[in-house]
């Protein structure tokens, strides 16, 4: 099927499509190369930003001290993984039972799960928000674990049973009849092939977690706030330094910029809920 | 072994959606204790006569819209770029990927700031350079900028699933369309095209359950303003329920915009369960 292509078309191609690329990622690395500037050189024109001398990670130091980002660091990671974590233990007996024994209704089960992925945000804002407050869980990292969990369980479930339904059912009877024990079976036949679907899972999960951007800054303040809350405090005007709003944007997104970029595919896979493959 | 599955989420579900129902038919402000009367469809009534509710629901459209052919005809031409043979296809395709994976308040400050910001962002700089006075994003046209922004961000998403989708496309059908002279607009138009169309519907009703909800993009950059020149359906729920402490007003403004969502998902629904068969 592969066609002999000229090199010169390649030069062509990846210079259009390496163009393209730069201006899509150039908002980040513009933003990586003002982290390591002084306040004065980071507001100055373009090009004199590239060729100013001073290259500084005072920045850096300055937002933890400031604003204390290992607090909201820790936050964030607190609840990307609790959430993730609790999502799975309700979520990996669903989707087993649902792929492995199906019955009838689970097609109508997984369409009525998703279809709780449909409800916006602000159609329960005023419910949950005065809950919060009542039962004292507003500014809270498990009420936010909790609501992140809930908000996210459709996408986990639904990965799980696509990757899950992807194991033959066949091999099991096999281990069977090779006298394979319950114990044995799960263990040394299905854990190593349910374990790839589950890591991608989590990694999906991870950064969805992460990144949302409605609940985590609707019910905390300071105590409980993740990144997300944190980057916002930086949108008041005193807040308006760019070196240091660079080196704090950094910070919040490195993480799950580097995790994106080994889930690629995993992303496909959830968000369109299997309908693209 | 679901049950626990199906009772979280159906309580999740049922519980704080009633309540809204029920919230949106009383008198219910935070700030005035005492009781809340029945006040039956009043909430609605001022809500949806409210000029700002009108402002928002054309502004929601704008936005919506405005992203989803963004980043459609986006998406397909960095589909078709990327799927061709290239040097360094996988680092390319990090880069067009990566704006994904930035949080929503990082992608809007930055735009706010180092890009759209009249005096000191790279447009600003640009435009000054070049003899033009600079543009006041935020002031003159937040809405276009917070579609800017939001574009930016999924642009990524569209792109990753027309190129998945464009690779699972049966090569010999192309080269047997080639040999038999069809142009490369042809083959774009009745092979590829067609083959896309399943996706490109998945892009846009995934994208826009999503960008019904865009709230930190405007809370960061605008605030919904200047007046509510940027005031979304969800921002106007956000300002009515937790800003001006209007429990009622906000409710009936959160069930309006379940309805709205729903109606889409009844689409994206079918197009999902179709797949469930297959």
């Amino acid at each position: 099927m592969a066609r002999a292509v000229s090199n010169r078309t390649k030069v062509i191609n990846t210079a259009i499509a390496g163009t393209l690329g730069f201006v899509m990622f150039f908002p980040i690395l513009w933003i990586i190369i003002l982290s390591f500037k002084t306040e004065e050189d980071a507001i100055r024109a373009p090009l004199e930003v590239l060729f100013s001398a001073g290259w500084t990670t005072e920045n850096f130091v300055t937002v933890q001290e400031r604003s204390d980002y290992f607090k909201h660091f820790s936050n964030s990671v607190i609840i990307a993984l609790g959430s993730t974590l609790l999502g799975l233990v309700i979520a990996i007996p669903a989707a087993w039972s649902m792929a492995f024994v199906p019955s009838k209704h689970t097609k109508d089960v997984l369409m009525w799960m998703l279809s709780t992925k449909m409800m916006p945000p602000v159609g329960v804002l005023v419910p949950i928000y005065l809950i919060f407050r009542d039962t004292g869980m507003l500014d809270s990292r498990i009420g936010l674990t909790i609501i992140l969990m809930l908000i996210n369980l459709p996408i986990i479930i639904w990965m799980l049973y696509t990757y899950f339904r992807e194991i033959p059912g066949e091999i099991l009877e096999a281990a069977r009849m090779d006298g394979a024990s319950l114990k044995k079976e799960i263990l040394y036949v299905l854990a190593p092939m349910a374990v790839p679907g589950i890591a991608s899972t989590i990694l999906l999960n991870i950064i969805l977690a992460w990144n949302e951007a409605f609940w985590t800054l609707n019910l905390t303040a300071a105590k409980a706030a993740p990144l997300t809350a944190f980057i916002a405090s930086y949108s008041s005007p005193e807040g308006l330094f760019f070196a240091k709003l660079s080196a704090a944007s950094i910070m919040a997104i490195a993480p799950i910029l580097i995790m994106g970029w080994f889930s690629q595919k995993q992303l496909v896979r959830g968000l369109t809920f299997g309908a693209v493959k | 072994m679901i049950s626990p599955a199906v009772i979280l989420l159906f309580a999740w579900m049922i519980v704080p959606l009633s309540l809204t129902v029920y919230f949106s038919f009383l008198r219910y402000n935070l700030l005035k204790p005492g009781d809340k009367p029945f006040v039956g469809w009043e909430n609605y009534y001022w809500f949806l006569t409210d000029p700002s509710f009108t402002a928002a629901m054309i502004n929601t459209l704008v936005l919506v819209g405005g992203v989803l052919v963004i980043t459609v005809i986006g998406g397909i031409l960095f589909a078709l770029l990327l799927d061709r043979p290239m040097f360094g296809q996988g680092i390319i395709r990090i880069m067009v990927i990566a704006p994904f994976f930035v949080m929503p308040t990082v992608a809007a400050l930055v735009w706010k700031n180092m890009f759209m910001n009249p005096v000191n962002g790279i447009f600003g700089r640009i435009a000054t350079g070049l003899g033009f006075p600079p543009v006041d994003f935020f002031g003159q046209m937040p809405l276009a900028a917070i579609t800017i922004i939001v574009a930016w961000q999924w642009l990524p998403f569209a792109t990753l699933i027309l190129l998945t989708a464009l690779q699972s496309l049966d090569q010999d059908q192309l080269e047997a369309s080639e040999m038999d002279g069809a142009n490369w607009l042809n083959r774009f138009r009745y092979i590829m095209l067609p083959h896309l169309a399943r996706a490109i519907t998945v892009v846009i009703l995934i994208q826009t359950i999503f960008l019904l909800s865009v709230f930190a993009e405007i809370l960061v950059t605008t605030n919904g303003g200047p007046g509510t020149a940027s005031t979304t359906l969800t921002y106007l729920v956000y300002v009515s329920s937790l800003l001006q402490y209007d429990v009622g007003m906000g409710s009936a403004g959160g069930v309006i915009a379940v309805i709205l969502a729903n109606i889409v998902a009844i689409f994206l629904m079918r197009m999902i369960g179709k797949n469930l068969d297959a």
